[in-house]
């Protein structure tokens, strides 16, 4: 198992560098380079060229990218050209805010998706099947972006019970005022997974169902909620794996609601860094997330590894 | 009865039963499709849709682009717009129509394009097996260490808006999904004893490739790249609701859908409309590609 474990963090290592060099690339690949939103249309050629040897863009191009390996490994995200603040503070405070929406909404999605499933597939090809696949195919149909539109116009503009922008006072969500700016955002974020995971457990437990080990249960006398209670276990591990993976896009797929409700989130810094053109907390925010990803892929690894001794390769 | 009744009437026998059982596979799947109730309302409802957008310049009523500003957010039935104007007075109706363009184009282009590039590679991973199928698929573990929105916005955040940037960037976020299928598909396929037997019987690789191989992968990618339609429509158009994709004046649905975002406080039900067009064309995809798996039949 540790052998396990450790093969899969090595692993990892050459996954960032090689995603590292991908972010470098496009970075290079932006019209013109970092320091032309700073440098001046009147400028001389010297004020330039100082300007760019501070951001280290005088270098030939393979010394840029280890220096900026360097930077990014030991933590120092570099500073943003539009605040001068450092990019670490701001991105930080943007995955907490993120983190509120994500961790709520995937915990909402994953328990409707497997409730949904469940209840699909028990009663499969009766009235209820047909209805919980029908929320299932329309939470994976739904651009969730608009759904969160719709949701401020109903509950903000035409019944003013909830507040359609922004994430209200600071902090850890524990007053009702905090909790109240939360309930749209996360309901609309947590529509994907609800309709992904659901999908996958109804056809995971109808497979399962098909099984020996099944009939035998229900011929040694179990009644029907016991045996599906044994037909769920058995479709735990890839609902879990699947819960890790949502979870990873929803911390970069945020973004859209973000915009929609306004949320001072990772998306919004990101969508914020495009239009100011801001180079570093653009590159380091993409970077950081993939990070993430990497590391929840591991975690959903080394999880399923441990439920399912059959994984451990 | 004589004998030579009895051997006469044989090959018609053996006729009707070939003609029974060795219908070709494909015959069965359309026999399947055509009495799927669901699929084909909404197989239906999506060629609508499509004859739509590629009809907008003959059944559109007004310029997609320029409006009036005396007609701005009227509702529907207003003056002529049977669905209203939107926030520059622009008719709605063309719009929709003109959208449905760039929504399908930057839906369906950057999947055909991803199947082409995609299935090529993890045919080719799959096949040579060694040294270029560890290069191959590790470069692709590279690009799933992204988040597949990350990775379009990434692209387009960096490179700019535009409809070429957003066929690109969609393109590789589904290239690396298509080459894990297609090169597990093929690895599986590659071990099958017909294959073998075609080797052994001196059949250059290239003809083993195209009637053995690509034979048994097409169908599970082909039914795998239309689930990833819908998913794709929705990021397009939320990469154009970004500000990301489709530029103004342009009409997109996504775009629309965020140009009328303030105006959902004045009128909402021509705010929403965008949004119920880009749900109703995933939902038909999603749909269609659930019929086309259960009547094919495969497992992903």
């Amino acid at each position: 198992m540790w052998f396990f474990i450790a093969r899969r963090v090595l692993y990892a290592v050459p996954i960032l560098l090689g995603a590292s060099l991908v972010v470098f690339v496009l970075m290079k690949m932006v019209p013109g380079d970092a320091a032309d939103v700073l440098i001046p249309p009147e400028a001389g050629k010297e004020v330039a060229d100082m300007i760019r040897a501070r951001f280290g863009l005088d270098q030939p191009i393979h010394i840029q990218y280890l220096l900026w390996l360097r930077a990014m490994a030991s933590g120092d995200l570099g500073v943003s050209i539009f605040t001068n603040q450092p990019v670490a503070e701001e991105l930080f405070a943007a995955l907490v805010n993120t983190l509120k929406l994500a961790l709520p909404a995937v915990f909402l999605g994953f328990s409707l998706g497997v409730l949904f499933g469940a209840l699909a597939a028990y009663y499969h090809a009766t009235w209820l099947d047909k209805l919980f696949s029908g929320f299932a195919i329309t939470g994976v149909s739904l651009p969730h972006y608009w759904v969160g539109m719709v949701l401020v116009a109903i509950f903000a503009v035409v019944f003013n019970v909830l507040p359609g922008q922004g994430m209200g006072p600071e902090g850890f969500p524990s007053s009702w005022e905090q909790v109240k700016h939360l309930i749209l955002p996360v309901v609309t974020l947590s529509l994907i997974p609800m309709g992904v995971v659901s999908r996958l457990v109804r056809a995971n437990v109808l497979e399962i169902r098909s099984m020996e080990f099944v009939s035998a249960l229900a011929a040694k006398g179990l009644t029907g909620r016991r045996v599906l209670l044994h037909i769920m276990k058995n479709a735990a591990p890839s609902a879990l794996a699947l819960m890790g993976l949502q979870f990873g896009y929803l911390l970069a797929g945020s973004i859209l609601v973000e915009t929609v409700f306004n949320w001072p989130g990772s998306g919004s810094l990101m969508n914020l860094a495009i239009f100011r053109r801001d180079i570093p907390v653009l590159s380091a925010t993409i970077l950081v997330l993939a990070a993430i990803f990497v590391a929840i892929n591991i975690l959903v690894d080394v999880l399923q590894a441990l439920i399912d001794p059959r994984m451990r390769r | 009865m004589s004998l030579q009744e009895t051997i006469a009437v044989a090959p018609i026998a053996e006729t009707l039963h070939r003609a029974r059982a060795g219908r070709s596979y494909w015959a069965r799947v359309r026999e399947r499709l055509l009495a799927d109730p669901v699929t084909m309302t909404f197989a239906t409802l999506l060629l609508i849709i499509v004859a739509m957008a590629l009809a907008a310049p003959l059944i559109a009523t007004y310029d997609p682009t320029s409006g009036s500003a005396f007609a701005r957010l009227k509702s529907p039935g207003y003056a002529g717009h049977w669905l209203g104007t939107d926030e520059v007075g622009r008719d709605l109706w063309s719009r929709i129509l003109y959208g449905g363009r760039l929504t399908l184009l930057c839906g369906v282009a950057p999947v055909a394009f991803a199947l082409l590039v995609g299935g090529s590679l993890g045919l080719v991973a799959g096949y040579r097996g060694g040294l270029v199928n560890s290069f191959i698929m590790r470069s692709m573990d590279v690009l799933y260490a992204f988040p597949s929105i990350l990775l379009a916005i990434a692209i387009c955040g960096m490179l700019g808006s535009g409809v070429g940037n957003t066929i690109l960037a969609l393109t590789v976020t589904f290239i690396p999904p298509i080459v894990r299928i297609s090169e597990t598909i093929t690895t599986q396929v590659r071990s099958f004893e017909f294959v073998e037997a075609a080797r052994a019987s001196g059949a250059p690789s290239a003809s083993i490739i195209r009637f053995h191989i690509l034979n048994n992968v097409l169908g599970p990618i082909l039914v795998y790249a239309t689930s990833l339609i819908s998913i794709s429509i929705i990021l397009a158009a939320g990469l154009s609701f970004l500000g990301l994709g489709v530029t103004p004046p342009n009409a997109e649905w996504g775009l629309m859908l965020n140009n009328l975002r303030q105006a959902i406080w004045v009128n909402p039900l021509v705010a929403a409309l965008p949004g119920v067009m880009i749900f109703m064309t995933s939902m038909c995809f999603n749909l269609m590609s659930d019929g086309l798996r259960s009547a094919m039949d495969v497992r992903l």
